[in-house]
């Protein structure tokens, strides 16, 4: 065995097995005999008193007993808390008596010092105690540093704690440690095991080790080498898959802001420059719910879904004022109306302003929504993406449902194909044009609340997604909610995909020079109108 | 809409008596610069600030002239003109820090200072030449008239017209703006230009370089003035408000309206880019904030609250407009964006032929 410059030299093979079969055999005592085992604890605890060999040993002795007192008399240690007195006693913070743990008196007590060498051997024991702590997360903390420092004499620790360990990801991070480990014990078979397990893991870390293995086992070069292509496939495929979930969050995220626009600008062919700020609207509209729930223990994790009906009326009405207010008067003059609701745009940001202040607002996730799912694979998942995308397709099935089978989707596919003969079938044309601009600007309000949930909150929150938008409904087809839902999500893809390459900004230029050009090809975008309803 | 809005209805308000108003209001920003030059303490006197924001103004007023042009007469709005200016502000900008020279902070003999704090060791290919005056003056036509050629040819081939355009010069600036935040672009950055120091040799905070660079924005205007009016009055111009009032016509009744809107289109393009050529000198600072979509469509407004198609409504509203920003921003900065969006709302509800409007008698 070679011995890397900078490292301890290892200690010979003989010392080795024996420390070895000592640990075992303190690992089943323990196991079996809890009595005899704190015997043995209170019997390492001399040796603490005595010289850096002598405490090193100790240290030693009591990181393989997996003692519960022997944790915090070995943190005390390390943090230079632990005292000796003359006659051999050692005293825990408190001061308290490490073997009967009474309190006792500190008189004449002096701090028990280290050198490098006990401070080595306290790093593994406190590695080991942790191992076996109650706290998965300890665990999990522990199988990493293992993994991280990872010794021959680690196997048989990791080994016992795998066959004692439920926690399904604490396991998967000691299975990890223990291939490492065994990467480096002399066992062969037992190191042919462990490279064909990393190569099952298609893990970054696992693939850093085998290459590591690689050069120190001339022997074992093939089997490594297809343990690293499997990683590679893994890895590669396991990319690609998180790219398309990000592609599809972004994505639906864009057909949420571009759903509303799909009614107002696609279906009515009004253009509504302050659409973002209904989405601003709904995130406020969310803001405020939560801190309203804020009171109420019971209410306050549900203060996002209740926040979702709020945020679509409040965005409807501010829709119903505004086409009502001002944009009937500008119907067939759609420059005119591009520039007025650019400034209702303007007024509404500023008003907002006003009253929230410039600063950004923050909507806490709630606690179903946060975390990282993994999915098979290890793909990572961010909980609140995911729902990202479950609430974006739900609002889709709502507006398809709306205007397929609801009598006010059915007036509204009146109006539009033709405003006169709907208005002589008893109609309310305007009553239709107000409701369906309300409804439009409501989608924009309830996409409020999904963006609250992964930007921040502010007065301009909706100025980043209108360009978007408008590139969704122009480039999926205006009038198609099929195009949207197509456009919203290749667009997402396109720009995650392009990401990696070219940086989010350039990706997103990139992007817009796309759109124009594919313009050119179809002027009326993916999914274009045929038949009678083009001409308009 | 008739084509009356082509040139200043006849009657009410004449054409004389609008010339004589313009000759009046050319005489008197004239002298300005001259009330500078008297004693602080004369009645006369006219600051520093006084000059110096007039000479933005009138850049702006160059710009509204260009939109103007472009939307008045041809019906395209384009909600990206504030790129051209941009793009003419960052060609002077280039010059302006190659004159810096050695001067700058790092003291590099041809680097700005930003490229020695990046790290670069020599100038990218693109920033040759911007040494010499002409070129980038002439650059400062040119890549906005390229960039407008290129959009235009695509857009209006495809026959994009209306608000579809709109989106699409509106994403172009969008665009333009987040590619110019990037330091790797070569421009700076977020920070963009400044710390300039001389043009043409005069040193830029003294009086005499602010005066020139006065007379300069209003030849400039004057001169776009008059080249815009000549285009307006031609038969090309009439085209131009025959496509703009029913597009499908004109191109059935044989005229190629791809090529007269990209001409116009172009042309427009140029004038913008130019006036930011003088606007940056001017203000000693060019950033990508200039390119934001916002100071685009404010542009357009200041066409609309002056009167579209009618190129003087275009001079009248950039420089009200900008005056009440300026004395609102002041006096109650918080009301701006509300008195900006009500104008928005205003003149499109109530003035659809903008502040020339009131003056002129409605047609028939």
């Amino acid at each position: 065995m070679t011995t890397a410059p900078g490292l301890p030299r290892r200690r010979p093979f003989l010392k080795v097995d024996m420390r070895q079969f000592l640990l075992a055999l303190g690992l089943l005592l323990w196991l079996a005999l809890p009595a005899r085992a704190q015997d043995a604890y209170t019997a390492a605890l001399p040796g603490l008193a005595g010289s850096f060999g002598d405490i090193a040993t100790s240290v030693e002795q009591l990181g393989a007993l997996g003692d519960p007192r022997a944790l915090p008399l070995l943190r005390a240690l390390q943090e230079g808390k632990l005292q000796k007195t003359a006659d051999g006693r050692l005293l825990l913070p408190g001061p308290v008596d490490a073997a009967t743990g009474q309190p006792t008196d500190a008189a004449g007590a002096e701090t028990v010092r280290l050198n490098n060498r006990v401070r080595q051997a306290l790093r593994g024991a406190l590695g080991r105690l942790q191992l076996v702590s109650p706290d998965a997360a300890e665990r999990a903390t522990a199988a990493d540093a293992i993994f991280r420092s990872r010794s021959a004499e680690d196997v048989p620790l990791l080994q016992a704690a795998i066959a004692r360990e439920a926690d399904a990801g604490v396991k998967a991070r000691m299975e990890l440690a223990l291939a490492a480990a065994q990467l480096v014990a002399p066992d062969e078979s037992a190191k042919r095991d462990a490279i064909a397990r990393l190569g099952a893991a298609g893990t970054v870390e696992a693939r850093a080790l085998l290459i590591e293995a690689r050069a120190a086992n001339p022997s074992m070069v093939t089997a490594i080498d297809v343990s690293i292509a499997t990683i590679d496939r893994a890895l590669s495929i396991r990319r690609a898959a998180e790219t398309l979930f990000q592609g599809l969050s972004l994505g639906s995220v864009l057909l949420l802001a571009a759903l509303g626009l799909a009614v107002t600008f696609g279906v009515m062919g009004v253009i509504n420059m302050a659409h973002g700020e209904f989405v601003m609207l709904g995130a406020y509209a969310t803001f405020v719910v939560q801190e309203a729930c804020r009171g109420i223990p019971w209410l306050a994790p549900w203060s996002l879904p209740l926040s979702v009906p709020a945020a679509f009326l409040v965005a409807a009405a501010a829709g119903a004022v505004l086409e009502r207010g001002l944009i009937r008067h500008l119907y067939g003059r759609p420059l005119e109306t591009l520039l007025m609701t650019f400034g209702v745009g303007m007024i509404l940001q500023q008003a907002v302003r006003t009253i929230f202040g410039a600063q950004n607002r923050e909507v806490t996730s709630p606690a179903w929504m946060q975390g990282t799912l993994m999915l098979p694979g290890g793909i990572a998942v961010t909980q609140n993406r995911l729902w990202i995308i479950v609430f974006g397709i739900a609002v889709l099935l709502l507006v398809i449902a709306a205007i397929r089978f609801t009598r006010f989707g059915l007036e509204m596919r009146a109006v539009v194909q033709n405003r006169r003969i709907a208005a002589t079938m008893g109609i309310r044309t305007g009553r239709v044009d107000a409701l369906t601009f309300a409804f439009g600007s409501g989608i924009a309000g309830m996409a409020g609340v999904a963006l609250s949930q992964i930007d921040n909150v502010s007065p301009n929150l909706g100025t980043g997604y209108i360009i978007d938008s408008f590139m969704v409904v122009v480039f999926g087809g205006v009038g198609s909610l099929a195009g949207t839902l197509v456009g919203a999500l290749t667009l997402g893809v396109v720009n995650k995909v392009l990401e990696p390459y070219a940086g989010a900004v350039l990706a997103k230029v990139f992007v817009l020079v796309a759109i124009m050009l594919f313009i050119q090809r179809r002027p009326r975008g993916l999914f274009a109108l045929k038949g009678r309803a083009a001409e308009s | 809409m008739s084509a009356s809005l082509a040139v200043p209805a006849p009657g009410g308000f004449g054409r004389m008596t609008l010339r004589l108003v313009l000759i009046g209001a050319v005489l008197i920003l004239a002298l300005l610069p001259a009330l500078n030059r008297l004693p602080a303490d004369s009645a006369l006197h006219v600051s520093d600030f006084i000059v110096s924001i007039t000479g933005k103004w009138i850049t702006y007023a160059i710009l509204a002239l260009a939109i103007d042009l472009a939307w008045g007469y041809a019906g395209i709005l384009s909600l990206g003109h504030g790129a051209f200016f941009a793009l003419g502000g960052y060609a002077i900008g280039m010059h302006l820090m190659r004159l810096i020279g050695p001067r700058g902070v790092y003291g590099h003999p041809t680097l700005p200072d930003f490229m020695v704090f990046l790290g670069y060791q020599e100038l990218p290919w693109y920033w040759l030449g911007f040494d010499h005056f002409p070129f980038a003056i002439l650059m400062a036509m040119l890549v906005p008239g390229l960039l407008a050629g290129v959009v235009g040819f695509l857009a209006f081939r495809s026959r994009i017209t209306g608000v579809y355009l709109s989106i699409i010069t509106q994403a172009l600036t969008y665009a333009l703006m987040l590619a110019f935040f990037r330091n790797d672009m070569g421009f700076g950055g977020n920070n963009g230009f400044t710390d300039f120091k001389e043009l043409l040799g005069m040193p830029l905070n003294t009086s005499a370089a602010r005066s020139t660079l006065f007379y300069a924005s209003l030849l400039l205007l004057l001169g776009a003035l008059w080249l815009c009016s000549w285009v307006a009055q031609s038969k090309l111009g009439r085209v131009l408000v025959a496509i703009r009032d029913a597009e499908s016509r004109v191109r059935f009744l044989g005229y190629d309206v791809t090529r007269h809107k990209l001409f116009v289109f172009v042309l427009s393009a140029m004038i913008a880019g130019l006036a930011g050529a003088l606007y940056v000198p001017q203000v000693g600072i060019i950033n990508p904030g200039e390119f934001s979509p916002g100071n685009s469509i404010e542009a357009v407004i200041w066409v609309a609250v002056g009167g579209r198609g009618t190129l003087i409504g275009a001079l009248l509203g950039a420089f009200s407009v900008n005056a009440l920003k300026t004395w609102l921003t002041t006096v109650a900065p918080d009301l701006w964006l509300f008195a900006l969006g009500g104008l928005f709302v205003a003149v499109t509800l109530f003035l659809p032929r903008g502040l020339i409007g009131l003056f002129s008698k409605a047609p028939r």
